[in-house]
């Protein structure tokens, strides 16, 4: 749990309060000055009702350029982005010609297969000439190819499962097959901090959804018994069944899922155990097959495994493996396999390229290399960073990392200023946080060299102090050989 | 008897009365004199405060006891997660050896393909696949992230303008996938206490965002404008009209029946009931209008008239994912209210890049949209003297769609004879089309049938076999099903 401190949760609040009455102030002169000067526009009906996006014009829209940076190259370890001006108050952005090359902090590369790969490229543009970008149909018609059976049988191998189906996009995995699985009369027991995919798929289900507290195996125990014991609400019938939904990492959190446990506790109360692993699959381990094999926890132990190409693979869509008989079934009843076009052959290619580089099969070791890297560089950038006193959260071994900035204020200032030093960083505030809780969040690739890192953390300990995040005191000796290193 | 009852009654009443008048008799309070009924009342409103201040009566609680729960857990068997596995779960679709154009391998021979929403016949298009290899060496294969953080590449913004100038719109925004489009789309608009009109048959991407959205949603009869407009009236007539927005949502091509929306006949109605309307120009976007812009140009209707308008770029542009275009603030409005935009990795460059070229191939060649016409009405002719089947699809439609014409009355049993007749045209004649496909959570009501996707590049010759494979083929599986 993130224990806020009092004086800054005070500021915090009194931040929004500031922006939310200034807001309020412009609103109502805007609403004078119309009033005196109506516009001569009128249109049917609105399609969105005016007063919804207060937030999205007050205070979105002034930190607009923090976020939807555009880029111009492969979000490889450095990329260009390319930088924007603004006529009007930050309300709308104008793209220019010129580009800002920047250390990348924020893509989700965590393997470094974003840009062009020796081996994974050229294969992707011989399956572009054969099998051209689309099939234009979905795989229970016309889009399944000789690939992408290839691909599937890959997967299923890759992440120790029987069996595995891959769609066109992860977020549509999980959206189109958690209805399947389960309707009405079926309970979903789902983690607080849960992905949107995984939120909209249990509310499209129909089931009833109850959801325990963040990575907590024993409020998740005590969630199961009662609603065991109650039953269905109203008729206290029996539960059909119940399906829990975890992350293995969580991206907004940097946090590794308490699987062990949580799995024990599943097959003790006979609930069936459902694993998103979009940031893990590929990141963490030691060939890279997810949380599973990270906490040592037997593939067979969960019943549903679920992830995205789109993370450390550097592609499109997504997967879900399981058994023979639970893949057979889907690929009968889950609407994406049936109405969503395959996944698009050079993605596919890639998919395949980059487990191979994985496992060694493309006759070199660059994939453990690769594995070696991102596991060094997060667990030596995560300790620099508390070592600097940043308030971090996330576990060691997870390549994510949220600084917790919490003030309004401090989320551009942040993210303006790593910029003017040529480092991208990801700032996430409200709603995608609760309120209080506005952080930065790094994501480290294996493709960044000690070099990069030691500049990226040299800026952000600049930045930091003169936005004034650094929430714990420094380890000063510590931090003095690494000033030394830093010199070298 | 009575007068005696009376009388006994009445001198007992006299006597309580005498007997408690007395202590009271000459009870005088501020000049009142007060009888000995005051002190029967004080007793009975003591009485009354002492009743109101008991607990009502409930049972006694008693949580169960850990032991209890345990016992519960133990006992409580949950089905299965799958149901067992039938024998129509097992078909297994047929493998594709090269790309899907009109003409593809499976199992080792050339087979015409029907199956592929490949209408203009861009897959495998030289300056399509041009385009997608100099994205993949510049960009790589993924983008690996969403919108806001970092995914916006260049190309992106590029494609999402070009959309917007075919379309003559103000702007337009790209989703990763053509089928969350909808399902996003929806819900960012339509919210809680709202009311949806929608058409019974559209697909189940607009199906899953009626749900999410949680807004009340009117089904009107297929395609059936009556139905629609007394569903507008019922709405709208209403003494007690709900608050919130009412939308219509249709679709240009029906994905399940082929049928074309009569869009003049629906924007009259749109504007005499002040609705907003979505319309999801999957299968139209290219195909339909003299230009390929879609049900607006064929129709002749500014595309202005319709307030949101969505597409999957999946089928006429032999790319992926999916677009929606409208006016500037409803288009803004999406980027930071759109789940499957906000919250999904931004579609790979190379497939942004590859729709940018298609666009521009189908401006350059008008043609491939005439070609596609033809091919279209020289196919509804050769099949027109099937007798097993109706052709349901519109004339104007990529797809044609065919029904049985006496269907067995059960939709699996009707899909299992269909498969059998796909199986057959594709082991014997190496013609391959596809029968329609449900899957357990749709809960479109139309009939099932084949459908035939046309492309542009089919030939003459090609257009031929499939009637002839159609004509051998399908008498002979019903026979031997009758």
């Amino acid at each position: 749990m993130i224990t806020i401190p009092y004086l800054t949760a005070l500021t915090t609040y009194f931040s929004y309060g500031l922006l939310f009455a200034y807001g309020k102030i412009r609103d109502f002169s805007r609403s004078i000055i119309d009033r005196l000067f109506p516009s001569s526009v009128k249109g049917s009906a609105p399609m969105s009702l005016v007063n919804d996006d207060f937030y999205i014009r007050r205070l979105y829209n002034r930190i607009q350029d923090c976020f939807g940076r555009p880029i111009s190259s492969a979000p490889d370890a450095w990329f260009d982005v390319v930088v924007r001006y603004s006529n009007d108050n930050n309300k709308t952005l104008k793209r220019t010609d010129k580009v800002k090359r920047c250390l990348n902090l924020g893509s989700y590369n965590y393997l470094g297969f974003a840009a062009a790969d020796e081996y994974c490229t050229p294969r992707a543009i011989e399956s572009l000439q054969r099998f051209s970008a689309s099939t234009c149909s979905p795989c229970v018609d016309g889009g399944t190819t000789t690939l992408h059976s290839e691909l599937e049988e890959c997967v299923a191998k890759f992440v120790g499962k029987p069996a595995a189906l891959v769609t066109g996009m992860g977020y549509a995995t999980n959206s189109a097959i958690i209805p399947v699985l389960i309707g009405k009369g079926g309970l979903i027991i789902s983690d607080s901090l849960n992905h949107c995919s995984i939120i909209n798929g249990a509310r499209g289900s129909g089931a009833t959804v109850c959801v325990f507290q963040h990575n907590t195996p024993s409020e998740l125990e005590k969630v199961l018994r009662e609603q065991i014991a109650g039953g269905q609400p109203r008729t206290h019938r029996p539960w059909k069944k119940i399906i829990v939904l975890v992350e293995g990492i969580y991206s907004m959190e940097g946090e590794l899922c308490k699987l062990p446990e949580i799995v024990a506790i599943c097959k003790k109360y006979k609930a069936y155990i459902y694993l998103d692993e979009a940031h893990s699959i590929g990141a963490v381990g030691k060939t890279g097959r997810g949380v599973c094999e990270l906490l040592d926890v037997d593939t067979a132990d969960v019943d549903v495994m679920m992830g995205t190409f789109t993370k450390s693979f550097g592609s499109c869509g997504g997967y879900i493996a399981g058994s023979k008989e639970l893949i057979q079934y889907l690929k009968y009843a889950c609407p994406a396999h049936l109405y969503g076009t395959s996944i698009s052959p050079p993605a596919a290619q890639q998919i395949v390229c980059a487990i191979k580089v994985l496992l060694g099969e493309d006759g070199s070791n660059r994939g453990a290399q690769k594995l070696a890297r991102i596991r060094e560089n997060s667990n030596f950038f995560r300790s620099e960073l508390q070592k600097m006193g940043f308030e971090v959260l996330g576990d060691n071994d997870s390549p994510v990392m949220p600084i917790m900035l919490y003030n309004p204020s401090k989320i551009p200032a942040f993210s303006r200023q790593c910029l003017k030093q040529n480092v991208a960083v990801v700032v996430v505030g409200f709603p995608a946080t609760p309120l209080l809780l506005a952080r930065a969040r790094i994501c480290i690739s294996a493709s960044h060299s000690r070099e990069d890192l030691i500049r990226a953390l040299k800026v952000i300990s600049n930045v930091g102090d003169l936005v004034g995040i650094k929430y714990f005191p420094a380890e000063q000796k510590e931090h003095q050989e690494d000033g030394a290193l830093e010199q070298d | 008897m009575e007068t005696a009852v009376t009388s006994m009654l009445r001198t007992s009443v006299d006597w309580v009365s005498s007997a408690f008048d007395a202590p009271f008799a000459g009870a005088v309070v501020f000049g009142v004199q007060i009888g000995g009924h005051l002190f029967v009342e004080g007793l009975l409103f003591v009485v009354i405060l002492y009743l109101l201040t008991q607990k009502s009566y409930a049972p006694p609680k008693k949580p169960l006891t850990d032991n209890e729960i345990d016992e519960v857990c133990n006992d409580w068997t949950p089905e299965p997660l799958i149901p067992a596995i039938t024998e129509e779960m097992q078909r297994e679709p047929p493998k594709l050896e090269n790309a899907a154009g009109s003409h593809t391998i499976i199992n080792g021979k050339e087979v015409v393909n029907f199956a592929s929403a490949n209408y203009l016949g861009l897959i495998g298009h030289e300056k399509l696949l041009d385009s997608c290899t100099s994205a993949l060496k510049k960009y790589g294969v993924g983008s690996c992230g969403p919108r806001g953080f970092y995914g916006t590449i260049d190309v992106h913004l590029d494609c999402e303008s070009r959309i917007a100038k075919f379309l003559g719109t103000p702007d337009s925004i790209l989703y990763s996938y053509g089928l969350s489009t909808m399902f996003s789309v929806i819900p960012a608009f339509c919210k809680k206490g709202d009311t949806i009109i929608v058409d019974e048959g559209v697909h189940w991407g607009i199906q899953n965002g009626l749900h999410l959205s949680k807004s009340n949603i009117e089904y009107f009869k297929h395609n059936d404008m009556n139905s629609l407009e007394s569903i507008l009236e019922k709405i709208t007539s209403k003494k007690k009209r709900k608050k919130g927005g009412r939308y219509i949502v249709i679709e240009a091509v029906y994905q399940n029946s082929g049928q074309v929306a009569p869009l003049n006949e629906i924007i009259k109605l749109k504007e005499k009931y002040m609705c907003p309307l979505l319309m999801d120009e999957s299968n139209s976007f290219g195909v339909l209008g003299e230009f390929g812009r879609g049900l607006t140009e064929h129709c002749g209707v500014p595309v202005e008239k319709i307030d949101i308008i969505t597409g999957a770029m999946g089928h006429a542009l032999a790319a992926e994912g999916g677009f929606c275009t409208g006016n500037l603030r409803d288009i803004e409005h999406q980027r930071l209210s759109s789940s499957g935009y906000v919250f999904s990795a931004s579609l790979p460059p190379y497939l942004a890049a590859a729709a940018i070229s298609a666009i521009d191939v189908l401006q350059e060649n008008p043609e491939l949209i005439k070609k596609l016409k033809e091919n279209v009405a020289h196919l509804r002719e050769g099949l027109s003297d099937l007798q097993e089947f109706e052709i349901v699809s519109h004339p104007d439609s990529p797809i044609v769609f065919l029904k049985l014409a006496n269907s067995t009355g059960c939709s699996e049993k009707d899909m299992q004879l269909l498969g059998d007749i796909v199986d057959q045209l594709l082991e014997k004649h190496d013609v391959f089309v596809v029968s329609s496909k449900r899957s357990t959570v749709d809960k479109c009501p139309l009939p099932v049938g084949i459908r035939l996707f046309v492309s542009a590049g089919h030939s003459k010759s090609d257009l031929m076999k499939v009637c002839q494979a159609m004509k051998i083929v399908v008498p002979s599986v019903l026979e031997n099903n009758c």
